[in-house]
């Protein structure tokens, strides 16, 4: 389907809110720092992910909302012997273990 | 301008809703069943809640003009042990004749565990021997990916279920195509912080079509917002996309997939 917007009436209608996003994203980042500067923000998944993610944002290629999607996905295939609880973190608890899965995002 | 909410669970939303529902043009609603936010201490729980989904809340909705249908099962949030969702699954043939009833949902996967397939499949033949339609539950976050493709290749092994008759709720931009392509319908939620926003649901129908995908709101207990549906009109309005379009994902096509159902209805009701 062809959107019906131009893309200044795409930037007119969407700027502010998403220069505000952008903010938020720079303050998390900077808060999870400040809370301890010497720690290595890539050692949760969680943030590791979170930070290549980012990298996906500034690349030249399309589709980024499902890459990102992708990258914060569990790739495997098997089912689990037991469900671990019913709550989800919102990126693969083994991200820092498959280094593939960034070249893949 | 009239529409339809095909996913939301009025039982943990108050009278009010249902009024602001109404304003924004609601016409219909269907509710499937699922995790209430704990775990139900027996099967006893679960007639008490089908009859809540098929007696006390479609008289609350009608109060306000709108049609009220549910789906029934056991959720994969409480599959994990056979034993209790079996007896639970013995409930429910006896609610299935009840007049708004659809089929079975939301039945699906939630950590895409071995307990939860094994329910899951046998919810899916339990459908297919009462010909009803599937609403589907697929994981949160890092376990949709998996989930959707586990869960569309047990509905195809089944060997007996038309994709045709089945949605898969919850999509989002790395799963909408492959429900799509292999003949199913698909859902866009539009839920605060896990699932779609407006947004995004609005740049999805303009990246896959119209064709077999709908919005709805999953309103439940948790961050969320009953009237998340006319947003996205809304936000489909402010973009430029004809009533006709608006009307498509928000009205035409859940009625062209419930419809198939025999039991759905979003004909204007008397009130009062």
């Amino acid at each position: 389907m062809q959107p019906p917007y131009t893309p200044e009436r795409a930037i007119d209608l969407y700027f502010l809110e998403h220069r505000a996003k952008l903010l938020d994203l720079a303050s998390f980042i900077d808060r999870v720092e400040r809370a301890d500067p010497k720690a290595d923000l890539r050692a949760d998944p969680r943030m590791a992910s979170f930070l290549d993610a980012i990298e996906i944002l500034t690349g030249a290629d399309s589709a980024r909302a499902e890459r990102i999607q992708l990258l914060f996905s569990d790739r495997s295939d098997e089912l689990l012997d037991v469900a671990p609880g019913k709550g989800a973190i919102g990126a693969d608890p083994n991200y820092n273990d498959t280094p593939s899965k960034r070249a893949e995002g | 301008m009239r529409y339809i909410d095909p996913h939301i669970h009025m039982v943990s939303r108050t009278t009010d809703d249902y009024q602001r529902m109404a304003l924004a043009g609601c016409v219909a609603i269907t509710e499937p069943a699922f995790w209430a936010g704990f775990d139900r201490s027996g099967p006893q729980g679960f007639f008490d809640y089908f009859t809540q989904l098929t007696k006390t809340e479609p008289a609350r909705a009608a109060a306000y003009g709108i049609r009220h249908h549910c789906w029934l099962c056991i959720n994969p949030k409480e599959a994990e042990d056979p034993g209790f969702a079996r007896e639970v699954m013995g409930l429910i043939p006896d609610f299935l004749d009840k007049p708004n009833v659809l089929g079975i949902g939301e039945i699906g996967l939630n950590k895409n565990s071995k307990n939860e397939m094994v329910i899951l499949e046998e919810q899916i033949a339990l459908a297919s021997q009462h010909d009803r339609l599937i609403l589907v539950h697929t994981p949160h976050l890092e376990d949709k990916l998996k989930g959707t493709k586990l869960i569309m290749d047990a509905i195809m092994r089944n060997g007996s279920i038309d994709p045709g008759r089945v949605l898969i709720d919850h999509v989002e931009e790395h799963t909408v195509s492959m429900v799509l392509d292999r003949g199913f319908w698909a859902g866009m939620t539009l839920y605060p912080d896990t699932k779609c926003t407006p947004q995004r649901a609005a740049d999805i129908f303009e990246m896959v079509g119209t064709e077999r995908l709908w919005i709805n709101s999953a309103g439940d207990w948790g961050h969320s917002d009953p009237l998340a549906v006319p947003k996205c009109r809304i936000e489909m309005q402010h973009r430029g996309h004809t009533p006709e379009t608006i009307s498509r994902i928000s009205y035409d096509n859940p009625l062209r997939f419930l419809g198939q159902a025999g039991t759905f209805s979003a004909d204007p009701i008397q009130t009062g």
